[in-house]
């Protein structure tokens, strides 16, 4: 009974410990998504592209996809594109998109330069949208299911190592 | 004499340098008791670009949206926490800078007490096993008569 009272502050350190360790290896800037499991918000954005089609969460609906936010002033979007064109062109994955406060030329030149992965992309001018997707910042990158509920957030770019560990093998899983 | 013009100047100028207000003329509305209520909520709510300042500081684009989204629900009758519930619903509790006391959370605002608490035992039970007098295993046997003897000698040599 005494010997454990001098072994009990060991104890309490190791869990502390435990813990702090724990939480050194999370990216603080990373804020969980309070939508994940939840339908996406109802919202319907015109399209950006005069030919294309705009977004809707009714699109959202039927089958697995991805949702993508970015804009043409957002460096790291650009880091991501040949990923996402990747996952379009070469892995046939539906790749939506909501652009964020741009100007529409800028856009659609920036699309032009890099290639377009998306089959239809939605004009947010004014971020209200997004916000309702809890959107802080671009690029981040939803999984949406079959039911149309939002599955798993990326927040800044998806990396090739991101697509590889969990967004490939969670639409698969989705897809079943 | 010299130093302490300094630190008055210091002073004065720190005096001089007004706070830089992110709040913009233009999102300010025309009822000022409603005004009022949108700083109180929008002190409350994280700036979830810069984190550690709140809405009502921060000059981030999205920290400008939310305020401007804040005083949107004010002006359509939404109480004071029906506005917070409006941005926690799309951003998460993280969004509110007093964390909400809810069972995800009782360890953050119950653990300090019981750490405390924990402290208080152990150096409780510390200082009572310092003054007490020693356990019965280990009192020194009384002297026996010779011991005593001898140290009686020793005593009167002494003096």
């Amino acid at each position: 009974m005494r010997r454990l009272i001098f072994i009990l502050p060991l104890v309490l350190f190791a869990v502390l410990a435990g813990y702090f360790a724990l939480g050194l290896t999370r990216d603080p800037s990373v804020v969980p998504s309070a939508l994940i499991d939840k339908p996406v918000p109802e919202f319907t954005l015109p399209p950006l592209l005069k030919d294309g089609e705009g977004l809707a969460s009714a699109d959202l609906k039927g089958k697995v996809q991805l949702v993508n936010v970015f804009a043409s002033w957002c460096v790291p979007c650009r880091i991501e594109h040949p990923v996402l064109m990747r996952l379009a062109k070469e892995q046939g994955i539906t790749v939506k998109a909501i652009n964020y406060k741009d100007k529409p030329e800028d856009a659609v030149r920036w699309l032009n330069q890099g290639g377009n992965p998306y089959s239809a992309i939605g004009a947010d001018q004014d971020g209200r949208v997004s916000i309702n997707w809890g959107v802080y910042g671009v690029p981040e990158t939803y999984v949406i299911d079959a039911q149309g509920r939002i599955r798993y957030k990326v927040v800044g770019p998806v990396m090739p190592d991101e697509v590889e560990r969990h967004i490939l093998p969670l639409i698969k899983e989705l897809q079943g | 004499m010299k130093r302490f013009l300094g630190v008055a100047a210091a002073a004065l100028f720190l005096g001089l340098a007004s706070p830089a207000f992110a709040v913009q003329p233009d999102e300010v509305l025309k009822d000022p008791a409603m005004e009022a209520r949108a700083r109180e909520i929008s002190k409350e709510l994280r700036c979830l670009v810069c984190q550690n300042q709140s809405i009502d500081d921060s000059n981030a684009p999205l920290a400008r949206d939310l305020r401007v989204l804040v005083r949107e629900r004010l002006v359509a009758g939404d109480d004071d926490s029906g506005v917070l519930g409006y941005i926690t619903a799309r951003y998460g509790d993280y969004v509110l800078l007093r964390p909400p006391f809810k069972a995800s959370t009782y360890v953050l605002w119950i653990g300090p007490v019981v750490v405390l608490l924990l402290g208080a035992v152990g150096a409780a039970l510390f200082l009572r096993g310092r003054n007490r007098p020693a356990a019965a295993g280990d009192t020194e046997a009384p002297l026996t008569p010779d011991e005593r003897a001898r140290l009686d000698k020793l005593l009167r040599e002494d003096t």
